[in-house]
């Protein structure tokens, strides 16, 4: 049974993911009729309170809430505490005293929606959006439901699967919670890049970790490229973007050393032409746009199921499917 | 003149009891118990007698950040931890880099009037780094400063840090250095390690402490020089001093009782008030720290006490200050860690924790070797007649239970909250007169 928050994928347990991304498939069912909308969250009040940019996720969330009849409010704090502007803690206390039911929080700093959760500011739910390099937990279930959709038919987990994540892990939020949530759901994960980009520690995460993308693509059922950032360029990271992108990027004669049925991820933003070739972000065998419409589903299945909508309610929604 | 004062029955490095007599600001007699008067009584049976403690590594925060800790509230704080003698890091605002600063700061101890208050003065101009600050002119002063340090910050050029040993030979200084590249450690939340890549925090891998503190040893031999190494917190440090002071080098090494108590497993609470720096490492780091101790590789025991107003901890981890209070749990943590049975020092606290401790060798880890490291003549003296009357009394009867709204820092930013702690201070005497009593201040 999940909890009131969902701060990290490493929280959560098989049968709790399965429940989300079964309840996420309903939902996506539910949604595919002409009338969008559930009654389920009306009168409950959800934010967004972004202290980063990102539009895509923020809008995600939004029409997930949206879709639930909540009322929905985006706080854009510019900036953070760490710039001047008005701290954490009070803007945690201002949407506590307007009665907030769930905050759905993206920071730049590791660890914000821990403390947004257990520093006694606020009362309601905690949805953790994206922490600096640590976690981006509905990401990876957003990738485990589009991955369960391809590979398993939509149910049940990911027991067997293989699944390489190329590119920036040492950086990604997504690498950790994807690495935590698919090894809960049974799937075998590689992270691979150059050593520079891979965490302390790395060999020791339930992983394998390789530095060569050619030896691994032959044997994936799905690769996940994630966006690499030109600025590790000036820490040294790598060279630069070209050798980049010769060594790890994906283009399609390196597609073509993957299985016939596998598939390609990318949480997006993509750089073109850098992690991926416009060819493979174009191809068939990617499924970006897909991962975009099950987040809003995804979403849908966590709100509903931390702010207390229950499944049995779900299904007399859904009768007509 | 002020009256005689007689502390009864207190045990001298936890030895058998004696009765101690103080007039003026000297111990008098050493007694049988029962033998002595004087006009004034302090009660200290069972309680152990230690040489008072001096601290060399302690942020005082005035001028500049009055509302972390002033001098008087943090010569309190000293006070009610059993020091008699406090060094005040320099990084202040102004920075503490002329002798108009440290003069300031001296008066104010005095004026204070608890401890003693000994400026350290900066290596370089504003810490920045760049330009030696006028280490000459700061040693004349009235406040004669001999331990100068740019803590907080690693004096990394190696020709300044060269010239910087050099030059304080001249009046017998000691330079302090806070070891840590700063290239290795930019944006460094946490011990780098397994933890930090699972938790997606930047690391500060000990290979930053450690190459700062080889090439230093190495320095102070070429130039012949006293070099101090602040808070050592890693294995790998303690191998490189306890190589360099195998080959006869000058260095003298300092551990702070959060190095030797509390690992980083903490950080996972993303909770800012175990953000410190050097940051708190792993189990092995401890132990080795706790060994080093015990053998001598590490010379003294010192707080790196760093208040911070709430709203530097209330916050995410990223902008929280580094730093932790220390002044008023040293003794506590020090009496489990530093015991005869290295075995024995628990990290859980319990009164039995104090059994086996070790109180010789905690006087000469807390009191006569940093006395010695910062030159201050009248602290660190032996519990004898004639010795300057600096005394501090501990009851190992009873336990602390550490609450930060009751420290008497002006901050809260305790790690230990909610601790258990062995002991407590009972009195504390400085320079004759008692400035702790019965546990609260005189």
């Amino acid at each position: 049974m999940i909890g009131r928050h969902l701060l990290s994928a490493q929280d959560l347990t098989s049968a709790d993911a399965v429940r989300i991304l079964d309840t996420a498939g309903e939902l996506a069912t539910v949604t595919d009729r002409s009338v969008k909308k559930l009654p389920t969250l009306r009168g409950r009040t959800v934010v967004t309170l972004f202290f980063e940019d990102s539009t895509r996720t923020r809008i995600s969330f939004e029409l997930a809430a949206k879709r639930l009849s909540a009322d929905v409010i985006n706080f854009a704090a510019k900036g953070s505490s760490l710039s001047k502007g008005e701290s954490l803690k009070d803007t945690a206390l201002t949407l506590e005293a307007m009665g907030a039911d769930a905050v759905i929080i993206r920071h730049g700093a590791s660890g914000a929606p821990y403390r947004l959760a257990n520093a006694g500011w606020i009362q309601g739910s905690v949805i953790n959006a994206g922490d600096g390099t640590h976690e981006h937990p509905t990401q990876a279930l957003l990738d485990a439901f589009t991955l369960r959709n391809h590979l398993r038919a939509g149910s049940g987990d990911l027991a067997g699967a293989r699944v390489a994540i190329v590119g920036d892990i040492l950086h990604s939020r997504v690498a950790r919670s994807n690495v935590a949530l698919l090894r809960t759901l049974g799937a075998q994960v590689t992270v691979v890049a150059p050593p520079t980009l891979l965490p302390y520690g790395v060999h020791t995460w339930p992983c394998d970790v390789s530095y060569d993308i050619d030896d691994v693509l032959p044997h994936v059922d799905a690769v996940m490229m994630l966006r690499v950032q030109a600025e590790r360029m000036a820490g040294s990271y790598f060279p630069n973007e070209l050798e980049y992108s010769r060594r790890y990027g994906l283009d399609s004669r390196r597609m073509a050393l993957m299985p016939d049925e596998a598939i390609v991820l990318h949480p997006g933003p993509m750089n073109r032409g850098v992690e991926i070739s416009a060819e493979v972000a174009d191809s068939p065998r990617a499924v970006v746009v897909e991962q975009v419409t099950n987040g809003v589903h995804v979403r849908m299945a966590v709100l509903y199921l931390l702010l207390g909508g229950r499944p049995e309610e779900l299904m007399v929604e859904g009768a007509d499917r | 003149m002020s009256d005689s004062i007689l502390v009864r029955a207190g045990r001298p490095y936890g030895q058998e009891p004696v009765d101690i007599v103080i007039e003026g600001d000297r111990i008098a007699a050493i007694a049988e118990v029962g033998t002595a008067t004087a006009d004034r009584v302090l009660d200290a049976q069972g309680c152990v007698v230690l040489p008072g403690l001096v601290d060399l590594h302690t942020h005082l925060r005035e001028p500049g950040r009055e509302h972390a800790e002033t001098i008087e509230s943090g010569s309190q704080a000293a006070a009610l931890g059993g020091f008699t003698c406090v060094h005040a890091m320099a990084n202040t605002s102004p920075v503490a880099d002329t002798a108009g600063v440290v003069e300031q700061v001296w008066r104010r101890g005095i004026e204070c009037g608890l401890v003693d208050v000994r400026p350290v003065g900066a290596v370089t101009v504003g810490l920045e780094g760049r330009q030696l600050a006028e280490l000459g002119a700061m040693a004349s002063s009235a406040a004669a400063v001999r331990v100068f340090s740019d803590d907080g910050l690693c004096v990394h050029d190696p020709l300044l840090m060269r010239r910087a040993l050099e030059y304080v030979k001249a009046f017998d200084g000691v330079v302090a250095q806070h070891a840590q590249d700063p290239r290795l450690t930019e944006g460094a939340q946490m011990n780098e390690s397994e933890l930090s890549g699972r938790l997606g925090l930047a690391g500060w891998p000990a290979v930053a402490e450690e190459s700062i503190i080889a090439r230093d040893v190495l320095l102070a031999a070429h130039t012949g020089s006293r070099l101090h190494v602040c808070h050592v917190s890693t294995a790998g440090s303690v191998e490189v001093i306890r190589w360099a002071k195998s080959r006869g080098m000058p260095v003298t090494a300092e551990a702070t009782p959060h190095h030797l108590l509390l690992t980083e497993e903490l950080v996972s609470t993303f909770d800012p008030v175990y953000k410190v720096n050097p940051p708190l490492r792993r189990r092995a780091d401890v132990e080795a720290l706790r060994a080093a101790v015990l053998d001598g590789t590490i010379d003294i025991i010192a707080t790196d006490h760093a208040p911070h107003p709430r709203e530097d901890k209330d916050c995410e981890w990223a902008a929280a200050a580094m730093g932790m209070l220390g002044l008023e749990t040293a003794l506590g943590i020090a009496a489990q860690v530093v015991t005869r049975d290295e075995n024995s020092g628990s990290a859980d606290g319990g009164a039995d924790a104090t059994d086996s401790t070790d109180w010789q060798a905690i006087a000469q880890l807390m009191s006569v070797a940093p006395a010695r490291i910062g030159q201050v003549a009248d602290q660190g003296q032996p519990i004898e007649p004639g010795s300057i009357a600096n005394l501090a009394i501990w009851d190992p009867s009873v336990e602390t239970t550490v609450s930060g709204e009751r420290l008497a820092s002006r901050s809260g930013n305790t790690p230990y909250a909610g601790f258990t702690l062995p002991g407590a201070v009972r009195h504390v005497l400085f320079r004759g007169r008692p400035s702790v009593v019965d546990g609260g201040l005189a």
